[in-house]
């Protein structure tokens, strides 16, 4: 069965969109992972617009987080002031992001720099996560190793205009906060992702946050980041396609669920290695496609449109 | 029967030439839907003919369909620092979105490269570069790309012997609408040609449009884009939040 995209203006099979939502649900469901980072590059293999994946991606990660963020609000696991901090910066970083993706898409360059970024992003995150889960794993074997320590100061922690953030625990100034917020929106206008595997090393690593308030705090971040960027998305290049989220989201709220059950029973922390895995494979493909001679050197693009 | 009835209809309706050509389309209306997966227009049509049928030479139709034309940019993609990046580019001024051409012989035997200028029917006349914004060294590859690149998709078609013309009186091809149309009217010429001049033309349309669903959603995102941004986040919130409650009940 085909569906219509009246934005991207194409078909596409709705069981491969079922699929593609359902598939990155459950993984997201598994792993506690938003999945934006799957769902856009999935996207452009099955021959959607790179505008419109980013653009419709981003719209998805709210339809992913928000029951998330409204647990951790009822828990009062989200340090609000924080998390206030991190979104002025994440709306900041998030206008320049869309501002940076419409110049490029005048240019000719967005696809280029859309995959570029997963390039790079993707290939840090999935070595970083297949290193985390061998040392898991290590650790699971010999539990005598020694642990990495939480908490250490830094030049973070040096610099003026600090700030009081009680849920955290923490004194520090409002510039490390901003900056990575302002990194993550950024990251989700142009890569149509939540940003979340940027943000929870940086709160846990880079600010120092208790690890009880992390998962609350970035998920109520990267909600209201995402929410800003479809709006603003929506508002500049007219590029989210509800038809196209409709299916995603819908794939992605039935495979969450299962997802989660699923990460119950199975041991999750060997699994990770296989998402990984899946991370690295997307990444090196779209490396690939880069790097190796294209068939067709020619492209076409019409102003206005996908 | 209901072709039938058509194009006697139109045979009636014509004033008096030598040979002319009437034509009709199995439909002239096509919806975009939520299933649509393109479609197939069957073009019909007959020569109406006052004088006996010229002995030395041959009756041949040719059948264009041409869908809205558009600007275009055609890029070029260069080696720079180990990737493949879009280096130059070429405007195009208007290139039709969907064109499609079938004859009953390869074009090239039985048009002439005059009538094809005057009358624009192959598919790289209906192409037009803008000129002076011309930067790239290459012009004429950067037409040809575009051609083929829309060949591929299904876009630009060319079809040689595909015109089905019987008796010198009765023709039938059949086009076929990839599911990448975009709306717009679509103009279906039918050309009459006779020792490589086009001797009769007839211009009938096809009306391509979004279906109601999905006209709304497009005229939406374009004109209240604010409200439309908000009803994707109505959606997206109602179904995440929708979805684990529901899934919480069923526990």
């Amino acid at each position: 069965m085909q569906v219509y995209l009246p934005i991207a203006e194409t078909s596409v099979n709705a069981f491969t969109l079922l699929g593609v939502g359902g598939g990155v649900g459950v993984l997201s469901g598994m792993f506690g992972v938003g999945g934006g980072f799957l769902i856009t590059p999935l996207l452009f293999f099955i021959g959607v617009p790179p505008a419109v994946a980013v653009a419709t991606g981003v719209n998805q990660v709210v339809a992913s987080s928000i029951s998330g963020v409204l647990a951790h609000l009822k828990r009062k696991t989200v340090d609000l002031r924080m998390g206030l901090v991190l979104l002025i910066g994440g709306l900041i970083g998030s206008l320049i992001g869309v501002w940076f993706f419409n110049l490029m898409s005048r240019l000719g360059q967005i696809d280029l720099i859309v995959q570029l970024s997963y390039v790079i992003f993707l290939g840090i995150i999935g070595a970083l996560m297949f290193q985390e889960a061998l040392r898991a794993l290590l650790r699971a074997r010999n539990p005598k190793a020694p642990r990495r320590k939480l908490h250490t100061h830094t030049w973070v922690h040096n610099l003026p205009l600090k700030m009081k953030f009680r849920a955290s625990g923490l004194y520090i100034s409002v510039f490390p906060p901003l900056l990575v917020g302002m990194g993550v929106g950024i990251l989700a206008a142009v890569m149509g992702v939540g940003g979340g595997f940027i943000l929870v090393p940086a709160m846990i690593y880079l600010l120092g946050m208790p690890t009880k308030v992390v998962i609350g705090t970035s998920l109520f971040q990267v909600t209201f980041v995402a929410a800003f960027t479809t709006m603003m998305h929506a508002l500049t290049n007219q590029s989210v396609d509800v038809m196209l989220a409709l299916f995603l989201i819908l794939g992605g709220v039935i495979g969450a669920q299962i997802g989660t059950r699923l990460g119950m029973k199975l041991n999750a922390e060997q699994l990770r290695i296989l998402l990984a895995m899946l991370v690295l494979a997307v990444a090196g493909k779209i490396a690939f496609d880069l790097l190796w001679t294209p068939a067709e050197l020619y492209s076409i693009t019409i102003p206005g449109r996908f | 029967m209901r072709v039938l009835v058509v194009i006697l209809a139109l045979l009636a309706a014509l004033p008096l030439r030598a040979e002319e050509v009437v034509a009709g389309l199995s439909q002239d209306r096509v919806s975009l839907t939520v299933n649509f997966e393109g479609s197939d227009i069957l073009i019909f049509g007959a020569v109406r003919r006052e004088a006996p049928l010229p002995e030395d030479s041959a009756l041949d139709v040719v059948v264009a369909v041409e869908g809205p034309p558009m600007a275009a940019v055609i890029w070029r993609k260069a080696r720079r620092a180990g990737i493949w990046v879009n280096t130059e580019r070429q405007d195009v001024r208007a290139a039709p979105s969907f064109y499609a051409v079938a004859a009953t012989e390869p074009l090239r035997d039985i048009l002439s490269p005059e009538a094809d200028l005057e009358y624009r029917i192959s598919t790289r006349l209906a192409i037009f570069e803008a000129r002076g914004t011309i930067d790239a060294r290459d012009p004429a590859a950067f037409t040809e790309a575009l051609i083929r690149i829309r060949e591929r998709e299904g876009l630009y078609q060319t079809h040689d012997a595909a015109v089905d013309l019987q008796r010198d009186t009765l023709f039938s091809t059949r086009i076929t609408l990839p599911k990448t149309i975009v709306e717009g009217r679509y103009a279906a010429r039918i050309f009459l040609l006779r020792d490589g001049n086009v001797i009769d033309e007839f211009e009938t349309f096809i009306d391509v449009r979004k279906a109601v669903l999905e006209r709304w959603l497009f005229n939406l995102a374009y004109e209240q884009p604010a409200l439309y941004g908000l009803m994707a986040l109505a959606l997206a919130v109602f179904f995440g939040w929708g979805a684990s409650a529901l899934f919480r009940l069923l526990q």
